[in-house]
């Protein structure tokens, strides 16, 4: 099945042709090396020193550069070599002794010996051989716009995200009033993209309507999901689109000051945020008298000490007004109402919003309203960054329209399940969210859809899980995490969820009773009802759905104590 | 252990402000590695707030620690994806191996300190772990041991 690349992939090429003077800076080559957190795990960083000293010693008349990660986990490390004349050539698996071999085909004309893609046709490659990237379904099922530049852009060069037509949407956006701006916003059904999917050009009307004579902005780049990393991933590869996305709503909502939320066990997230923030601020997109209109704004970057529950806004303004005075000691959330919308930051109105959610912003102000609503369902346009992990054949981030299934999801774009192992359940949504057997991934994926389901979208973290792995176990393992991040604040969540745990470790000891799936059943009602926040709330989910749907599990663990997948050590496996 | 006039030092460079002392205690952590229990009641004179609160901050946050460590630290991601692909199992393996008893986490050389972490957003790499700040990724117990060997 050949493709050809879509008119917005296109797009993005044309884009970059156009801005060969700036790509190129003046050499024959531009060779791209993506280098994030996760692909330094496969020596990202040494590959780039290893292709900087080849070209050095070959001569080549190449700019290398250090850009982020496209999404394709699976396949790194990567490297792209582009010449001038539309020859593109993306190599995959390349380790630091590939190099070598990888540049002597390139010019030799061979793509023998490693594995590529193409982006763009040209003489250079052996054209029948190599596919077109676009044609590998984890590519071309894609509507990439927050990503769409990424692994193309250099995250340390504010000329190339400009020279791509970066910040051409806050340029776009200040030439409105800002209630043209938010009435955009309302228009494109943009929702939040953070977890709970909250309509955000609501949130900015609110915040704009709110009496303050300072209002702030904050942009939660917490982040504190296992199986999401899509945020790490777009401010590592295009810190820009986040600020700009931040400006854009800055000048909306009339907020004089921005605060990044970032974990420190994010530390190269945090860096390049930081970074791109100074170099916004030279080019007079951050500072006084912002393009020369009347808008001040400028925006810090605050490292947070790792909690999850500060991924929770009422929480995490808890922890930027400063943990030891504002409220008692930690940084615990707060009732709602007020809403930060009203009585935010320092009592003042505040908007908060995810990193995803500020990415879509710039792409919907640089590419217009109606490319935004082209895709998407009803109640919810525009696209959703997912990761895929777990058993599953290629991990990585996707961007693809809200409305897509599981199935699409995992079986075309990721693959399946490796060789040998079956399908069991997908998680979704991270420890708020719950476990979808197959006989659900036919939905469509959006917010209400996931919600009937016991489910959430969450941040958009997929885990798939296999035959080999233990439903219940799973479930525990996700008590665990909530039980020990639970700010001990309310009680349901202190010591219900810590029932609800004891129950689970019997269960997975052999010493459950069928009395004890009715208890948490009930206790995990009770607790979902009464919790003060969010994580509370939605911390039952993983125990609730996985009863729902893998009761027949359960039962086995207390009637027959067998544990299928034989991760349980204390019961039998058959 | 920094001195009063270190911490003083510290307290100045976010003006004074009892709102940061997440940054703070970041900070003294930065320097020293842990936060030393002399430093915390420091922060807390300094400061004029009840060192309970202090306490508060300092053992709520995932990144503060209250002992000394060893000279490398090794982290273990506990995310999803690294705990359906077994990296509890090596945790556990790695633990019995260096001959750790329950509630310690530093060898008795002072070589190796073990750590659970969150997730560190790698995913697709799992399962991971992170020795002094390298990250590496599909580890298994082979390649367990070799990474450890690299780290005296």
């Amino acid at each position: 099945m050949l493709r050809s690349p879509t008119t917005s992939e296109y797009e993005v090429i044309e884009r970059f042709y156009r801005a060969k003077d700036v790509m190129f800076g003046g050499h024959d080559y531009r060779i791209t090396v993506g280098v994030s957190t996760c692909s330094m795990a496969k020596g990202a960083h040494l590959v780039l020193k290893k292709v900087e000293e080849e070209v050095a010693r070959r001569g080549i008349n190449a700019r290398v550069v250090r850009v982020g990660c496209n999404g394709m986990c699976f396949s790194e490390n990567m490297v792209e070599i582009i010449d001038h004349e539309g020859s593109w050539a993306v190599y995959a698996y390349v380790t630091p002794e590939r190099v070598s071999r990888m540049l002597d085909g390139y010019f030799s004309g061979s793509s023998r010996g490693v594995f590529a893609f193409r982006v763009k046709g040209g003489s250079l490659m052996d054209e029948e051989r190599v596919p077109y990237i676009y044609e590998i379904p984890f590519y071309g099922k894609q509507v990439r716009r927050v990503l769409r530049f990424m692994g193309i852009v250099n995250p340390l060069s504010i000329e190339e995200y400009e020279a791509l037509g970066g910040y051409s949407g806050l340029k776009r956006a200040l030439r409105l009033t800002p209630d043209e701006v938010i009435d955009i916003v309302i228009r494109s059904k943009l929702r939040g993209r953070g977890g709970a999917g909250f309509p955000t050009g609501l949130k900015w009307k609110l915040v704009r309507e709110a009496k303050g004579d300072v209002k702030y902005l904050i942009c939660n780049a917490d982040e504190g999901d296992p199986g999401a990393f899509m945020n790490r991933l777009t401010a590592e590869g295009n810190p820009h689109i986040i600020i700009e996305g931040m400006i854009i709503a800055a000048y909306a909502v009339g907020a004089s000051k921005g605060f990044v939320f970032v974990r420190a066990e994010k530390p190269l997230m945090a860096d390049m945020l930081a970074r791109a923030i100074e170099q916004a601020r030279d080019k007079g997109y951050l500072g006084r008298e912002i393009l020369r209109r009347d808008f001040d704004f400028d925006i810090e970057v605050i490292l947070s000490a790792g909690a999850f529950v500060c991924g929770e806004e009422t929480a995490m303004i808890a922890a930027i007004e400063g943990a030891a005075t504002a409220r008692g000691g930690r940084c615990s959330p707060t009732p709602r109402p007020p809403y930060p919308a009203e009585k935010g930051l320092f009592y003042k109105p505040t908007l908060v919003n995810n990193v995803e959610t500020y990415a879509q912003v710039a792409y919907l102000f640089q590419a217009g309203l109606e490319d935004f609503i082209s895709v998407g369902t009803e109640n919810s346009k525009g696209t959703k960054v997912f990761c895929l992990a777990g058993s599953i054949r290629y991990t990585g981030a996707v961007e693809v329209p809200i409305g897509i299934t599981l199935r699409e999801l995992i079986f075309e774009i990721g693959g399946g399940v490796p060789k040998g192992r079956r399908f069991k359940a997908v998680q979704i949504g991270g420890p708020s969210g719950g476990c979808l057997p197959k006989a659900y991934i036919d939905y469509p994926l959006d917010y209400e859809q996931l919600k009937s389901l016991g489910a959430i979208m969450g941040s958009g973290g997929i885990i798939v899980i296999d035959d080999k792995s233990c439903i219940v176990d799973v479930a525990r393992y996700f008590l665990k995490f909530t039980v020990t991040e639970s700010c001990g604040q309310c009680t349901p969540c202190r010591i219900g969820l810590r029932h609800m745990l004891e129950i689970m470790n019997r269960i997975t000891e052999g010493k459950g009773t069928e009395e004890d799936l009715i208890r948490l059943e009930r206790l995990g009602n009770v607790i979902a009802k009464t919790s003060l926040c969010g994580l509370g709330k939605t911390a039952p989910n993983p125990v609730l759905t996985t009863l729902r749907y893998f009761r027949e599990e359960y039962e086995e663990h207390v009637k027959q104590r067998k544990c299928r997948a034989g991760k349980c050590m204390k019961l039998r496996a058959r | 252990m920094l001195s009063e006039d270190e911490v003083k030092e510290i307290i100045a460079s976010f003006g004074g402000d009892r709102r940061y002392v997440m940054r703070i205690l970041q900070e003294i952590q930065r320097r020293v590695g842990y936060l030393p229990k002399e430093n915390l009641k420091m922060v807390a004179e300094l400061l004029d707030v009840p060192l309970a609160k202090v306490y508060g901050v300092a053992t709520f946050f995932h990144q503060f620690r209250l002992r000394p460590h060893g000279r490398h630290i090794v982290q273990f991601c506990f995310g999803t994806a690294c705990y359906v692909k077994g990296n509890d199992k090596l945790w556990e393996w790695l633990r019995r191996k260096l001959g750790l008893k329950p509630g310690e986490d530093t060898t008795a050389d002072l070589r190796f300190t073990l750590q659970k972490v969150r997730c560190f957003g790698c995913c697709s790499m799992a399962p991971v772990i992170k020795v002094d700040g390298d990250i590496y990724g599909n580890m298994t117990k082979e390649k367990l041991e070799e990474v450890l060997r690299r780290y005296a």
